[in-house]
């Protein structure tokens, strides 16, 4: 008897091809000139998002990052407001305000993406003294790179939360790059959990390619952290296949290594693992395939054809 | 009651924590100690540490967090104590608190106030002195407050604690002392209404903060010359009250403006192009501006008395504006 059920693994399954669907149909877009702007792709990170999100429910707060898209659709974004926010028309997240780094739905907790590296662990830290006052075991997960760590809202926030005892998860993703930057230029420290003993709370390093790792060590973390045991740091080691954004050519990267990093597919694997040793039918995930791809048919459709906003749309929301 | 601008400041935030459970107060110092200014004095004892919280000294995760709280359920006040650090906190302020409501489509709302107290004239030196309240007033999506006086301190607090908007809230050192007649009574004044502080129909002078008291006192000699002066306060600058100083311009046909802050790019520079951009027909006068020079503020006394705009400025500025400009000093005739 598996420790897992099969509606956990078959949607930890569907979470991750939803995502990389998603990025896959948006970079295609994007390519088209459908979509303006910047968009920051999460393929090859997948299962980080997806094993966490697994244990919030919409109560949960999470805050996220300029590569924000996995982290919205795990806590459950509608894909087709979002696809709609990064075409910049009115039916988005955002009324087209906002665009790909913006993706808000406070209904379920999604404390937005964030256009400034780091903004969102301050903001988590707000909604740990709401979740503590509310007193009913909800948690926040602020999603950020390593790159994060460099600024100073990580070190403010991660040494508030711990004074305060906030029942705040700060995830670090990382992916090997801040920006354009490898982990060794800018990182003095191997690890980042090193850092969160200097603030007295408990850290943990897992494989972030390893979706039944993160989602069952995070399990057990978020339970504790219900239980007012937190905060918590835990690091997980992934890679970013994709450019900092779309239409970047990546020089800086040695070669080989991201082909290196696709051998260890945290989809792919999974998709194996499942059929060798869950014993879960193909079938089943055939049709989790084609499902998700039927709903980015209909978010492509909706999003084409949506309006943009009128242009005078740009006065309203300032002021409440 | 007669009371002093900061225990005004004080049984503001006291009332509407008794009124409303989800304010709560948060800051360096804030609780055990009372404020650096006291003015969180005796409120750690009535709402316990849950609601008057001390933090690290981290404005930038204090600013940062009163987003995450507010967008989540809370009332925020926090404090940040000299108006000076906002330096380090401007991120939360400007590309997180002013923009959340607009960058999700209007999803977020973000009732928080930042009490900070700014301005000179207690030999504070550079980094504790200044009225940076123009860098604020140019952000769309945060409204700004300064209070002059113990009654307006009190009901404009009181509002920008129940308005759903980031509140920039600036107190001035210089008036933390000053007394005034403030009712028992709940009240609040509504933020963007402007006050006539005193009629008159020769010039309009607009002021801002403590600078309202010195235009006051200036309002006097005048007055004994024979030139009457109309006083405003904005009482907040972002949203301003242009239609009130509009009105007064179309009377006096004369404008001055008087601020603290450093004249190039002050709010002063606004108000006036925004009345010659609307009532130019109206004006009898160039617009004159008495703000501080384009320095730091300086810590020794007669450096920062030098630098203090105040009431022989203002009535020098009148002057240039009315005595020998087709003005009678017999009236506007």
């Amino acid at each position: 008897m598996s420790q897992f059920s099969n509606d956990t693994l078959l949607s930890l399954y569907q979470t991750m091809v939803k995502i990389r669907g998603f990025e896959e149909r948006v970079s295609s877009l994007f390519a088209d000139g459908l979509i303006p702007g910047f968009l920051h792709l999460y393929i090859g990170q997948e299962a980080v998002a997806s094993g966490i999100c697994e244990s919030l429910s919409k109560e949960d707060y999470i805050t996220s990052t300029h590569r924000g898209h996995g982290h919205c659709i795990a806590k459950g974004a509608d894909v087709k407001k979002m696809m709609a926010e990064l075409f910049g028309k009115e039916t988005g997240y955002c009324k087209g305000k906002g665009g790909s780094m913006h993706v808000v739905d406070v209904d379920l907790g999604i404390l937005g993406a964030n256009g400034i590296v780091g903004a969102g662990m301050p903001i988590a830290v707000g909604a740990g003294i709401t979740a503590k006052t509310n007193n009913d075991g909800q948690v926040v997960i602020p999603f950020f790179g390593e790159g994060a760590t460099g600024i100073g809202y990580f070190h403010e926030a991660v040494n508030m939360a711990a004074v305060l005892k906030l029942p705040i998860i700060f995830v670090c993703e990382s992916n090997q790059y801040a920006e354009f930057t490898p982990r060794e230029t800018h990182l003095p420290v191997k690890t980042i959990v090193e850092r969160g003993a200097a603030y007295g709370i408990q850290s943990y390093l897992i494989n972030g390619n390893d979706v039944l790792e993160v989602y069952q060590t995070m399990k057990t973390i978020i339970n504790r952290t219900r239980n007012g045991e937190g905060p918590f740091l835990v690091e997980c080691v992934t890679n970013r296949w994709s450019g900092h954004f779309e239409g970047d050519p990546q020089r800086y990267r040695p070669e080989g290594e991201i082909d290196e990093w696709k051998k260890n597919d945290p989809i792919k694997n999974f998709r194996s693992l499942l059929l060798s040793e869950y014993h879960i039918q193909e079938s089943s995930l055939l049709s989790i395939e084609e499902a998700i791809r039927s709903e980015l048919d209909d978010a492509e459709k909706f999003s084409r054809e949506s309006p943009l906003p009128d242009e005078l749309s740009t006065l309203e929301d300032v002021y409440a | 009651m007669l009371i002093r601008y900061n225990k005004a400041i004080n049984s503001a935030l006291k009332e509407e924590m008794q009124k409303d459970p989800t304010v709560f107060i948060a800051g360096e110092d804030v609780a055990n100690a009372g404020g650096s200014f006291g003015i969180t004095r005796g409120l750690l004892d009535e709402f316990g540490p849950e609601r008057v919280i001390d933090t690290p000294i981290s404005e930038s995760a204090i600013v940062g967090m009163a987003v995450g709280a507010s967008s989540t359920g809370l009332r925020p006040v926090i404090e940040i104590m000299f108006m000076d650090f906002i330096a380090v906190c401007f991120d939360p302020i400007i590309n997180q608190a002013a923009k959340m409501r607009y960058m999700s489509g209007g999803q977020m709302t973000l009732p928080l106030v930042i009490r900070t107290q700014s301005g000179a004239g207690v030999n504070a030196g550079p980094q504790h002195s200044q009225s940076l309240e123009a860098l604020l007033f140019h952000i769309p999506g945060i409204k700004v407050v300064m209070p002059s006086n113990p009654y307006d301190a009190k009901g404009l607090l009181k509002a920008s604690i129940r308005d759903n908007n980031p509140v920039v809230f600036i107190e001035n050192k210089a008036l933390y002392g000053m007394k005034g007649e403030v009712p028992e009574e709940d009240y609040t004044i509504p933020l963007g209404e402007a006050k006539i502080v005193k009629e008159g129909k020769d010039v309009t002078i607009v002021a801002l903060g403590q600078m309202v008291n010195k235009a006051m006192a200036a309002a006097q000699t005048l007055e004994n010359n024979g030139i009457s002066p109309e006083i405003i306060d904005p009482r907040t600058i972002s949203p301003l009250d242009t239609e009130t100083i509009k009105q007064s311009v179309k009377k006096t046909g004369r404008l001055i403006i008087v601020h603290e802050a450093v004249k190039i790019g002050g709010v002063g520079a606004e108000i006036a192009a925004m009345v010659q951009e609307e009532v130019f027909d109206y004006l009898d006068a160039p617009i004159q501006r008495v703000a501080a020079p384009f320095t730091p503020v300086p810590y020794s006394k007669p450096l920062e008395n030098y630098y203090l705009p105040n009431e022989n400025d203002i009535i020098q500025a009148v002057n240039k504006i009315c005595v020998g400009r087709q003005f009678s000093i017999a009236g506007h005739s």
